[in-house]
């Protein structure tokens, strides 16, 4: 496949909802260190907040499109594989979790905080690059 | 009102509502640290069999985060909040015992700077921190968005598994590991 003028102008609508999304992000400050933290300390209400309104409003919209089964606005039939257990779940997600405390991001808020102006941040961004390639290098050697 | 800080709930239904976006406008499914794996394959992908596919059909992931990076600029630029962020007073109290006395900004300056670069700080916080992001998220297939949120709301029992386990790393990370390591600074 090639990148062409016509995929570009098709991805730009990502773009769009991205833009809305790292808005959302800075605005509710879900971007900032301290959230986190308050968060893993139990301190504070307020992730929790967002995280479970996000899950619910996630659930109904995903159970309304099954239940209408509606397409896609290219007309395709909206379909979500399942996911399949494996151990990597379990120590990817304890991995993530240690990280997630330090940095105070996941991927998503990790974008955002380079764009809200702490552009050292893009240190660990290259740092999260090189941990995304190491886990691609060793895949087969780690227990799944 | 634009400009002080957004209710919980706001943030949650619009993250929440991202979900089916993504979904009707071109049956894509929310998850954002597949974009990292897609720049290790677009830049490096060192016939590593898990880099080598195509990238470009993934193009969309990678719009989305760069429309992240866009938004933060855009709130930060016109949409700042005016005042200080308001943190717990239980956490600005503990934190302060590590020496973060720091919170005019959403970071704590004395953690993310330049400065810090080539300290054991440093080091901790963005280095062995990201690192631990980027493996850990690729290794349980997702992260906050693609298991937490996505998988959830699709009722996904590894998704949920995964998310006790973001969790659990989290609690001990913050609460034991943490601490430990701001005795070394």
């Amino acid at each position: 496949m090639m990148i062409t003028p016509s995929s570009i102008w098709k991805n730009l609508r990502y773009l769009g909802v991205g833009i809305v999304f790292g808005i959302v992000f800075v605005k509710a400050e879900i971007i900032s260190w301290f959230r986190i933290q308050e968060m893993f300390r139990l301190q504070s209400f307020f992730m929790y907040g967002v995280i479970g309104t996000a899950i619910l409003v996630g659930m109904l919209s995903i159970w309304l499109i099954k239940r209408f089964k509606l397409k896609s606005l290219s007309g395709e039939v909206i379909e979500i594989e399942d996911k399949k257990f494996n151990k990597g779940q379990i120590y990817g997600g304890l991995i993530f979790g240690i990280g997630w405390a330090i940095t105070g991001a996941c991927p998503g808020p990790l974008f955002a905080q380079i764009g809200s102006g702490f552009l050292v941040v893009f240190l660990t961004f290259l740092s999260a690059l090189a941990g995304t390639w190491v886990y691609g290098y060793f895949k087969d050697k780690l227990p799944h | 009102m634009i400009k002080q800080p957004w209710h919980w709930s706001v943030a949650g239904i619009l993250i929440g509502l991202t979900v089916p976006t993504l979904l009707l406008i071109g049956n894509k499914k929310f998850g954002i640290s597949s974009a990292l794996r897609h720049f290790c394959a677009m830049c490096i992908p060192a016939n590593i069999p898990f880099f080598m596919y195509d990238w470009r059909k993934e193009l969309w992931n990678i719009f989305f985060v760069i429309g992240i990076l866009l938004g933060g600029i855009l709130a930060s630029k016109f949409l700042t909040n005016p005042n200080a962020i308001v943190v717990a007073e239980s956490t600005k109290l503990s934190l302060a015992k590590f020496g973060i006395t720091d919170f005019s900004k959403l970071m704590p300056v004395q953690i993310f700077s330049f400065e810090n670069i080539f300290t054991l700080k440093g080091l901790v916080f963005f280095i062995v921190g990201g690192f631990l992001v980027g493996f850990g998220t690729r290794y349980a297939g997702g992260c906050t968005s693609g298991h937490a949120i996505m998988g959830i709301s699709n009722l996904q029992i590894p998704s949920l598994i995964a998310t006790c386990c973001f969790m659990i790393g989290g609690f001990f990370s913050a609460n034991i590991l943490l601490p430990l390591l701001f005795n070394l600074f």
